[in-house]
């Protein structure tokens, strides 16, 4: 899946975030892969997705400007093929 | 951030464990000659079911993601599936070292049904002969009758856990070939001369050739087997094998022991390396963030004899407990450098010289066990 600024994103259910100094770890309970998340503020985004519509608009939310869009798709790109995140299933 | 400044990062320690192992009894069914805890017999300050939870709770709260179980063998302890339950319960994820001999018909299927755990039946040899030399007669079959029943369980990819010793290095290709029949993956680690270790390592650990080969065959399957990080010390070979490449005692890795002892590593079961007890005011969070012993852990470590050494990036000097068991210097090479460069330090130790491990729970050699030859 190609994540896009407008793609509708939510943290793994299965996934459990813990901060450290460094960024954060984040654990996977279905594939039980542990994965790293190198900066604090990816941390925080990630954290956002599911109290905004969309990627841009969390983003935005989280104070992150314009010229670091491209990394932060890089990084929840990286993050939607280990699974970390995934699109978000509508609810109700 | 690159992959080294990660590693820095983890040097520094974290805000909790991110693999803990919790020896849940010193009481074991074997007794064999390689165990890392010296077990045997139950330790009568074992922690209770009361305290475990406890400890459990305090593990939630500190967001650990999972455990690994061991002992001993731990499914001897009653509440084993009790404190299991529990565990996963409060979304601590659980892996278990197993000799196997509990795991029968019914109670494959019991695990089986639960989710969020892992198996490690423990097999040092593909037969029975290379096997039950290390582990005690009878503990092929054990294993193998855990793992059919698993199997016909339908329990799922469990592990099949290989201390790689210098009689079983021949023996990799089978073991792979062995997981794959099962489904199961493949895990080898490190024999360390902890425990009952420090006793038989030198008979035991794998030759210079040997670790070669161990090398060798880690950087063509390693993607595929699971080795708990145990051999970064080859990586002064040259090319680095898969994993985090550095010591994580006290820093990302700690061992509480059946009677609530805190150790920085499970190969570290000695005075020197306690950190703490979980029964002390604050209990193990206390132990993980403000022990004297883990807080120097994080600092920077000196290379000492290591620092000229053109591998020492690679390597880090190897295993803390290794060299402390064999008494070696900590700040020096490991005993297995492949350099060769704790050869000579090794062959003026007297035996014997070296520290003794912390606690022995072996039981006691009956003449039962093992009869004298008669005129002996």
């Amino acid at each position: 899946m190609t994540i896009a600024l407008a793609s509708v994103l939510e943290i793994h259910p299965q996934v459990a975030v813990r901060p450290e100094a460094f960024g954060a770890l984040a654990y996977h309970y279905g594939n039980r892969r542990l994965i790293f998340l190198k900066h604090p503020d990816v941390v925080t985004v990630v954290q956002a997705l599911h109290d905004h519509p969309d990627v841009q608009s969390t983003l935005s939310a989280c104070g992150v400007t314009q010229d670091r869009w491209p990394s932060f798709i890089a990084a929840l790109t990286s993050l939607e093929t280990s699974e970390v995140v995934r699109e978000r299933e509508i609810t109700g | 951030m690159s992959a080294k400044s990660l590693v820095e990062e983890m040097k520094r320690g974290l805000d909790a464990p991110i693999c803990l192992t919790w020896e849940l009894t010193y009481a074991c069914n074997l007794q064999c000659v390689h165990c890392l805890s010296s077990s045997g017999q139950r330790d009568e300050r074992e922690l209770t079911t009361d305290e475990a939870k406890k400890i459990l709770d305090d593990l939630r709260d500190l967001q650990v993601f999972y455990i690994n179980i061991g002992g001993g063998e731990p499914m001897v302890r009653r509440d084993f599936f009790e404190l299991l339950e529990y565990s996963v319960g409060n979304g601590i994820g659980v892996k278990f070292s197993t000799n196997g001999a509990f795991i029968d018909e019914e109670k494959a299927q019991r695990l089986a049904a639960m989710d969020y755990l892992d198996i490690q039946i423990s097999l040092d040899g593909v037969d029975a002969a290379t096997n039950d030399a290390v582990r005690g007669e009878g503990s092929h079959a054990m294993a193998i009758r855990a793992m059919d029943n698993l199997k016909a369980a339908n329990f799922g990819q469990f592990k099949i856990s290989v201390v790689v010793t210098r009689h079983n290095v021949s023996q990799l290709d089978e073991f792979k070939a062995l997981a794959d029949f099962y489904g199961a993956q493949l895990r080898i680690t490190r024999l360390r001369p902890a425990g009952r270790g420090a006793d038989t390592w030198h008979e035991l650990h794998p030759t210079n050739a040997q670790q070669r080969e161990i090398y060798d065959w880690l950087l063509k399957h390693g993607e595929n087997v699971l080795t708990g990080d145990s051999f970064f010390h080859l990586n002064a070979f040259g090319e680095a094998l898969p994993g985090l490449n550095m010591c994580g005692a006290g820093r990302v890795v700690c061992l509480i022991d059946p009677i609530g002892d805190v150790y920085a590593c499970p190969f570290v079961i000695h005075d020197e390396f306690k950190a703490g007890n979980v029964r002390d005011e604050g209990g193990f969070a206390k132990v993980w963030k403000q022990s004297d012993l883990f807080l120097s852990l994080r600092e920077p470590q000196s290379a000492g004899a290591c620092a000229s050494c053109g591998a020492f990036d690679a390597c880090q000097g190897g295993c803390m407990a290794a060299k402390f068991f064999t008494g070696l210097p900590l700040d020096g090479p490991d005993p297995e450098c492949v350099a060769g460069d704790a050869d000579e330090a090794l062959s003026v130790i007297a035996r014997g010289s070296a520290p003794k491990p912390g606690m022995d729970h072996s039981k006691p050699i009956t003449l039962t066990r093992k009869r004298l030859p008669v005129g002996a």
